[in-house]
């Protein structure tokens, strides 16, 4: 016991000291600038924040659509006991999202411009759409959680009377997303590496992301078991280790193909950091946790199905980091790497989403949601349906 | 149709004196001293290649990256040729920047309420009938203003009278589209810090390729989710009520007994 008390508090330090660096940071970037809390520059005009916070941010959401579609609109009900820990995880991402793009954008308080100054044929003009339209959509999907915990039947049944449409508009807006991050890219021809630029990294973004959110799922449902000590649905996240090994087939096949097409596969041998920081991503991310999930021991074992899922989310940082800063920086004829404020903050984003989690699936019925199970015959069918599934799982 | 305007950069003409950048300073109420590099208090700057003088600014391109990226539309191209930036839209994205082909647009990094600092090719002063500052400031004919047509030829003129003298090339003629700053060199581009490796089309098509996709993607997509759904929701109530049967049937069964 003690020991456990120990270490809670080893973590619960970490925190303090992230978030108090991070509002150390906040300080410095909104008294004075970027210049003076970054080390971004006119040659690196993107940094962490949107490498990692906007580009990984929405990329460790993707969980959130790849299931809402395969409980709601393939109707496997049996996924059902995740749906809501995966949309509160992508909540959590989107956050960093919008949190990030905060610090990062020069003027935050003109982000609103976006909505009535239009210009359709920028890709960032989309994906500022995408952010506002798709949290929306998530807040709406996760609200049945909150509804519930208020006992607030008639608001709930509302919302379960347009979550079909709902779950659709989701996953088309998620593509979209997804997609148009890697399209960000499309315009730099000449100045990101040849490894990574391809006319297809809108396609790349999106395999990758659906990918990696099979990962966030299994990362995420290990985290949360041992935080809230409750069982795994190991046959799920094994069933979901399978999926996430063929979009990695796909993914693969995809990017040997696009080497092929571009005539580019010599990159692959030259003795550059490029290529150096191209194999660890792909091997760490892509080809490593491929062989081992196509394995039914490794698989079916919680260690090797959490080891490969790490794997694959650390790759798919090593992905977007690559693309937005080691493949721009042989251009750039300069290198970039953040400056500590950068760091806190990003830190610090991602500290208060662990923290929100936790205190979420602690306070509201995300796991347990029989717990909270109001009278009987006032239920809707919906409700029933997924009361009775989650009472089945656990 | 609002005739385009040009500059021509005779870089064989240039004797490093500053003129240009300090005129221009002047005309943008920009800080005084000299620099070397483009920043966001030097609209053009020259740079140094073994006592060749290169001349750096906006290309002012015919099809501007900038404008096409910028989410709020604050880059417009005017049909004279200048790109302007409206700094009450920016919403400092500095997508500009990355996308740029020419990396010309500059950031107010110390500034807490920062804007994009680029060359406006003295649109003001064009509308009145003046050349741009630097043009009227240069004093060997290096730098030239006047109609893009006309500049283009003469600079093909030139390179047909000194073929000796000059690269036969005029960078800006078709790079990414055109742009509207013309260069003749008596030395190879590449070897001046010019980006020799662009592409002759636009930019922004190859964004555009992608984003004039979206209607479709979400028409068919949401059509296709939807008959999914309706499908598998369809095979599960059908379940469900061949469930309820055998289980009415089974009692009509029980009750004839
Ligand atoms: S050179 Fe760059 S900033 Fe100037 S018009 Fe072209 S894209 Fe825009
Ligand atoms: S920084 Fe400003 S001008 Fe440049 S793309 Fe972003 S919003 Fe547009």
């Amino acid at each position: 016991m003690q020991n456990i008390l120990s270490r809670l508090s080893v973590w619960k330090v970490i925190a303090i000291l992230i978030l108090a660096s991070g509002a150390v940071a906040a300080y410095v970037r909104v008294t004075q600038g970027l210049g003076a809390s970054t080390n971004m520059n006119d040659s690196f005009p993107w940094g962490l924040w949107i490498g990692f916070d906007v580009l990984c941010g929405v990329g460790l959401a993707a969980g959130g659509f790849t299931v809402a579609a395969i409980v709601y609109i393939f109707n496997i009900k049996r996924f059902e006991p995740i749906v809501r820990p995966t949309i509160l995880t992508a909540f959590m991402g989107y956050l960093l999202v919008i949190v990030g793009l905060m610090f990062d954008l020069g003027r935050p308080f003109q982000i609103w411009h976006a909505i009535i100054m239009w210009n359709p044929r920028s890709v960032m003009f989309e994906v500022a759409w995408c952010v506002m339209l798709y949290t929306t959509v998530l807040a709406l999907e996760f609200s049945p959680v909150v509804l519930e915990k208020f006992k607030m039947k008639k608001t709930m049944h509302v919302i379960h009377k347009v979550s079909v449409p709902l779950i659709i508009i989701g996953v088309l807006l998620s593509t979209l997303h997804q997609s148009s991050l890697g399209s960000l890219f499309l315009i730099v021809p000449e100045k990101l590496h040849g490894l990574w630029y391809s006319p297809y990294l809108p396609v790349f973004f999106y395999v990758s992301a659906i990918a990696v959110g099979c990962a966030m799922v299994i990362f995420e449902s290990f985290l949360s078991s041992r935080a809230f000590k409750k069982g795994l649905e190991m046959n799920l996240l094994t069933e979901i280790g399978r999926v996430s090994v063929v979009m990695l087939a796909i993914y693969t096949t995809m990017k040997i193909v696009d080497l092929l097409d571009r005539h580019a596969l010599s990159l692959l041998f030259q003795p550059t950091p490029e290529t150096y920081f191209y194999w660890l991503e792909i091997s760490v991310g892509v080809l490593l946790p491929m062989v081992l999930l196509s394995i039914r021991k490794i698989r079916e074992h919680q260690t090797g199905l959490f080891a490969s899922a790490t794997m694959m989310i650390i790759g798919f940082i090593l992905n977007r980091m690559n693309v937005s800063i080691t493949g721009m920086e042989g251009w750039a004829g300069k290198s970039y790497f953040p400056s500590w404020m950068e760091l806190a903050i990003t830190a610090s984003i991602v500290t208060a989403g662990f923290i929100t989690f936790y205190y979420a699936a602690k306070y509201l019925p995300i796991y347990n949601h029989e717990q909270h199970e109001p009278a009987k015959k006032e239920l809707h069918p919906y409700v029933e349906d997924l009361l009775s599934v989650s009472q089945q799982a656990n | 149709m609002a005739t385009k305007k040009a500059m021509l950069i005779d870089l064989t003409l240039c004797v490093g004196c500053n003129a240009c950048q300090d005129a221009c300073k002047i005309e943008n109420k920009l800080p005084e001293g000299e620099e070397h590099e483009l920043s966001s208090t030097a609209y053009t700057a020259l740079n140094e290649y073994n006592g060749v003088y290169v001349r750096r600014m906006c290309q002012h391109c015919v099809d501007p990256t900038c404008a096409s990226v910028c989410p709020v539309g604050a880059f417009t191209k005017t049909p004279e040729g200048p790109v302007l930036y409206d700094e009450s839209k920016c919403i400092g994205c500095r997508y500009c920047m990355q996308a740029c082909p020419f990396q010309v647009p500059r950031y107010q990094w110390t500034s807490t309420y920062p804007k994009v600092m680029k060359c406006k090719f003295c649109a003001e002063r064009q509308a009145q009938g003046l050349q741009p500052a630097c043009a009227e400031a240069c004093p060997t004919g290096a730098t030239t203003y006047g109609n893009r047509d006309e500049l283009v030829r003469e600079a093909y003129d030139r390179i047909k009278a000194e073929p000796e003298k000059y690269v036969n090339k005029v960078y800006g003629v078709e790079e990414v589209g055109g742009t509207s700053i013309l260069y003749l060199s008596s030395v190879p581009f590449e070897q001046l810090g010019f980006k020799t490796n662009l592409q002759s089309t636009a930019l922004p098509m190859l964004t555009w390729n992608v984003l004039s996709k979206i209607p479709n993607v979400v028409t068919v997509g949401g059509v296709m989710l939807y008959g999914i759904w309706w499908i598998t929701n369809r095979r599960k109530e059908v379940e469900e009520y061949e469930k309820k049967q055998q289980e009415l049937e089974r009692r009509g069964n029980g009750n004839n007994h």
